[in-house]
């Protein structure tokens, strides 16, 4: 249904825009219905920038965004309006989200105006407490307040509720549950994966592999802007291949073992693939050489290069920075 | 012991009347122990780490006392409170890395603070210079500003920087969160190495993350709406939890593994109560699916078995 081709984007920084700071490179990837794709990532991974150039928030540089067979990097005003009945978007801060001086009615009011002109109060009554139900919201208790009487979760899901309400296929849901008590995060959780359930396609962001994990079918790990392995989620978290991958899940704080427990398992597994390259190793058993897989961008590897080293599981060059050698030694270096 | 609370009230002063943040909290942290405070937004736990230290204008010292090494904190006296600051119990407040001086250079705000305190820079940097080591930076982060260290890197300057006076008590409110996962674990690492490298006696970990309480902290007390709820070590809050809201807390956590198709986990139906005006007797009440008659009448927190603490009257 989604799909990102060598998707880029470039930042200008500096005083005039004199220096560049490449946030996304060369990703690809594809969302299906009926599924969640979890992009994992650290803080300047490039993840939360997919999210937005998807949304359409931000444009991208290089690279096609295609949604249903159409190309939706270059929408006009027009055009966009009829993306955002498809797709929508929920943000980390629900409380940002919305306008504190006014009840939250107001959010559904401004969705009813600008794409439901012609339906009838009673009618979108109905529709409205059809959605909130399907959140698992009563209308009474949430319709008529103002965005402080209600918790966090209550928010989150009302907009959830308000994406739901525009009939949406693909939701992109970034870092909606970090501001999130753990009691009431869970519900949110589970209500993604109801949404699932229903034929909707979510592309969730996150920084918590945890909660990634839980609700994805898919994971997308992303290290500074390039996707260094993807794959089914029972794959990747079962059997880490990149050294990134690994550290990652090595540090994340387990409520059943401890970090030195992890850490004597992952050593394990760095033994086994210490010296080695699986990206170089595929390539090479394929009796493809190595052509533009394996160069650089400005000091990071190319995003292009993933081998599907098991069914559905894809991993890149072992390589975290082009200055960095290969692990799997001079004779596979481009 | 190194802190004993006792009956510990403080309330907040608003125009609608007094918000009961905390609400008769006792409980003991033990020499060389680590103690991680856990629970929602809201039930007290920020409030009980500044209440050790220094209480705002709005907050009101209602009762109980604070024993912290057979010194009795004069809690309300704000002067009489300055000579144990730093000194004695030293607080990491919640975003610290983020209110650094952005126009000094590390060094200099260091210096700043020590000369606040009647300290001479020069006779501590050596020792300084060796613990900015020991978390894994260099010496010249000193000759930085804010601006050029990660995130991780200024939440362990703060570290090194609140326990260069060897203090007795360390409360660090939310230090790991707003990190990423690996920074996490380093800043979480630097805390257990202190308390074992005896720069500090005792800590306080204030956190809504429990999975980071579960890798470094020796007990673990979980708050609910300005009460104590439950006090054991880690491992038995994680394993075997007693208290319903801790057992309902602890099932909503997905662990890493855990999937939605195969096993959904539950969160916690309502919301605490109003600490404006709170019910009488058990404050878990209206969530809870043990509740009785008895509920009516406040729990006490008494210990069920050795070095576990609850709250609860279904809890025999």
């Amino acid at each position: 249904m989604l799909t990102l081709h060598e998707l880029d984007k470039v930042y200008r920084t500096g005083t005039f825009g004199t220096s560049d700071l490449h946030a996304v490179r060369q990703v690809s990837l594809d969302v299906r219905r009926g599924e969640v794709v979890s992009l994992i990532g650290e803080s300047g991974s490039g993840k939360s920038t997919i999210g937005k150039m998807v949304l359409h928030l931000l444009s991208s540089t290089g690279g096609t965004i295609t949604f249903d067979g159409r190309d939706v990097t270059k929408l006009g005003f027009r055009a966009r309006r009829d993306y955002y009945r498809k797709v929508q978007g929920v943000f980390q801060d629900p409380f940002s989200s919305f306008n504190p001086i006014y009840k939250v009615d107001r959010t559904f009011e401004t969705l009813r105006r600008s794409y439901f002109p012609r339906v009838a109060s009673g009618e979108w009554r109905e529709k409205l407490d059809g959605a909130l139900a399907a959140v698992t919201l009563e209308p009474d208790d949430i319709l008529g307040k103002y965005p402080h009487q209600l918790s966090g979760g209550q928010l989150q899901r009302l907009l959830i509720a308000r994406a739901l309400l525009l009939d949406i296929e693909l939701l992109v849901a970034d870092e909606i549950i970090s501001m999130l008590d753990a009691s009431t995060r869970i519900d949110v959780l589970n209500l993604l994966g109801e949404l699932k359930g229903r034929g909707l396609g979510i592309l969730f962001v996150t920084h918590d592999l945890s909660l990634g994990n839980y609700v994805s079918d898919r994971v997308v790990i992303l290290y500074k802007g390039r996707v260094v392995e993807r794959g089914d989620t029972t794959a990747v978290f079962d059997d880490p291949l990149h050294p990134y991958t690994r550290d990652l899940l090595a540090s994340v704080p387990h409520l059943d073992r401890t970090w030195e427990e992890v850490e004597a398992e992952e050593a394990e597994r760095t033994r086994r693939l210490a010296g080695r390259c699986l990206y170089h190793e595929d390539i090479t058993a394929q009796g493809r050489s190595l052509g533009d897989e394996a160069e650089s961008v400005d000091g990071v590897p190319n995003g292009l290069g993933l081998v599907e080293h098991a069914p559905g599981h894809f991993v890149g060059c072992f390589r975290k920075a082009a200055e960095e050698d290969c692990p799997a030694g001079p004779a596979v270096k481009p | 012991m190194a802190l004993a609370v006792n009956d510990l009230k403080v309330w907040y002063r608003t125009l609608r009347g007094d918000v009961k943040a905390l609400d008769g909290v006792t409980f003991e942290v033990a020499d060389g122990e680590i103690m991680g405070i856990a629970g929602e937004s809201g039930c007290g736990k920020t409030t009980l780490g500044k209440a050790l230290i220094r209480l705002d204008t709005r907050m009101k010292h209602v009762g109980g006392t604070v024993v912290l090494d057979d010194d009795e904190l004069p809690l309300a006296d704000d002067a009489a409170m300055r000579r144990y600051r730093y000194r004695e119990v030293s607080l990491i407040p919640q975003y610290a890395m983020s209110a650094m001086n952005p126009t000094r250079k590390i060094g200099r705000m260091i210096r700043d603070l020590l000369a606040a305190h009647n300290v001479r820079y020069a006779e501590v940097l050596p020792e300084l210079e060796r613990r900015l080591k020991l978390v894994g930076l260099e010496t010249d982060v000193l000759k930085r500003y804010p601006i050029e260290l990660s995130g991780g890197m200024k939440q362990r300057v703060v570290l090194v920087l609140s326990t260069l006076l060897n203090p007795s008590l360390l409360i660090g409110d939310e230090v790991t969160s707003a990190l990423d996962v690996s920074s996490q674990k380093a800043v979480a690492r630097a805390l257990v190495e202190f308390r074992d490298h005896g720069f500090v006696k005792s800590m306080i970990v204030i956190t809504h993350d429990i999975s980071v309480l579960f890798q470094v902290a020796d007990t673990i007390l979980v708050m609910y709406a300005g009460h104590l709820a439950e006090k054991a070590p880690a491992k038995t809050i994680i394993n075997a939890p007693l208290h319903p809201y801790t057992k309902m807390l602890i099932g909503a956590l997905p662990k890493v593994g855990d999937r939605y198709e195969e096993q959904q986990l539950e969160g916690i139906e309502g919301r605490p109560p109003s600490l404006l005006e709170p019910p009488a007797g058990c404050r878990f009440r209206d969530r809870c699916p043990l509740v009785h008659d008895k509920c009516a009448e406040a729990p006490p927190f008494r210990e069920v078995a050795e070095g576990h603490h609850v709250a609860c009257w279904a809890v025999s």
